[in-house]
């Protein structure tokens, strides 16, 4: 995930200062992992110095000064670059869940391998169901809604993994010893 | 939670073949548990059993803490009338009448007033979004415009279970969300229990908790579905 294309998204909008842009970031993308301050202005910065964004001014409401900024027509270029960009649809298996199972057939065998599959099905499910109370709560936006599926989706694409190699781990202990 | 509908050694065979093998169920008032497991498991065996609609060869259904087994068959018959629910994939609306005068049904049977029991047909196919298909026929109506009906019928009584067995199966996967969503509502804000049969963890989310059954026997492996099923 590009914090950089995501501050030029929200920017996009209009000139907005850091503050603003950490809580359009949370607002807009629910469920997502909140943007730290410290990450906020350290990109500000990076774009700035790419002549992506330029300061706009200072307002200061009551505290201390606080900069604005604006994208540039560089940053507009950039930013349509990226949205226009497809991604590559998985071109590795970077799994934890994967590699965990590999290791543990060769550190420990079968038993061990199958134990952490159904505690990681386990985990999964408990999560898939925190997150469909998150769809069928009548003050969840649209916003809480589309990232809960999205969530959803990819639990549920994991589930069926656990599920399938649960079925296959005599197999894959036999040829990952052999 | 106390018990409110239990099932306890369910066992029941077709012919020489078993589908339940001592089952052990609960689900307390307002709770949702989906039943999962792969196909053939004996997830809508169960379900049939605990609903009254089918008798189980040996082992107990108890409702309120009374066992069903010896209840009358007009007893029985009562009770799936006004306490309980049933909702099935597809195939449930009877097709000569219209969509007010199907969900209307269970509630003449239990012995509404014709007019009091129009009303509620309409009240509950409007919050299903099918209001304006009262005076229609189910034939006149798309898959997902039926089971919306279906499930305004199981529901109209008010009934304290509602039995559904994958009642999400026959529509596509936003309308599927929106009926099962609908019935988590309803649920939760009559404290209706709901029994909830699904091979899909995704609408088996949708529990407060699940059980799995394989080949006829509560899976406490933790093993879950079978792919494919």
């Amino acid at each position: 995930m590009s914090t950089s294309h995501l501050m030029l998204g929200l920017l996009s909008v209009g000139p907005q200062h850091g503050y603003d842009l950490k809580r359009a970031h949370d607002e807009r993308l629910p469920q997502a992992k909140p943007l730290a301050f410290g990450q906020v202005y350290a990109t500000l910065g990076r774009l700035e110095r790419d002549g992506l964004v330029e300061q706009a001014g200072q307002d200061r409401d009551g505290g201390p000064d606080r900069t604005t900024y604006a994208i540039t027509a560089a940053g507009r270029e950039k930013l349509g670059e990226w949205l226009a960009a497809v991604e590559p649809p998985a071109p590795y298996v970077n799994s934890v869940l994967f590699a965990k199972v590999v290791v543990s057939l060769l550190a420990s065998g079968a038993t061990a391998a199958t134990d952490y599959l159904v505690a990681q099905r386990a985990a999964h499910t408990t999560r898939m169901r925190e997150l469909t109370a998150v769809k069928t709560t009548r003050e969840s936006t649209a916003g809480d809604i589309v990232a809960a599926d999205y969530a959803i989706a990819h639990l549920d694409a994991d589930l069926r993994w656990l599920q399938a190699t649960l079925l296959r781990i005599t197999d894959l202990h036999r040829e990952v010893t052999a | 939670m106390t018990a409110l509908l239990q099932g306890i050694g369910l066992q029941r065979s077709y012919g020489p073949t078993p589908a339940l093998r001592g089952i052990d169920f609960e689900i307390g008032a307002g709770e949702i548990v989906a039943v999962t497991g792969p196909s053939g498991c004996g997830k809508s065996t169960l379900l049939h059993c605990l609903a009254g609609i089918l008798r189980v060869d040996a082992g107990e259904v108890r409702y309120r803490d009374q066992d069903l087994g010896l209840w009358s068959e007009a007893n029985r018959s009562k009770l799936r009338r006004t306490e309980f629910g049933v909702l099935f994939q597809f195939g449930q609306l009877v097709p000569e009448l219209t969509a007010a005068e199907n969900v209307a049904l269970p509630l003449l049977l239990a012995g509404s007033g014709r007019r009091e029991a129009r009303k509620a047909a309409t009240l509950w196919l409007g919050r299903f979004g099918v209001g304006d298909l009262a005076d229609q026929l189910p034939g006149k109506m798309s898959g997902g415009q039926q089971q919306r009906c279906a499930v305004a019928r199981a529901l109209v009584t008010e009934p304290k279970v509602l039995f559904a067995d994958e009642p999400t199966g026959a529509l596509d996967a936003l309308t599927g969300e929106q009926v099962l969503t609908e019935i988590v509502h309803i649920a939760r804000e009559q404290g209706a229990s709901v029994v909830l049969v699904t091979h899909d963890a995704q609408i088996a989310a949708y529990a407060d908790r699940e059980i799995t059954l394989r080949d006829g026997v509560v899976d406490r492996s933790g093993l879950g579905l079978e792919i494919g099923s």
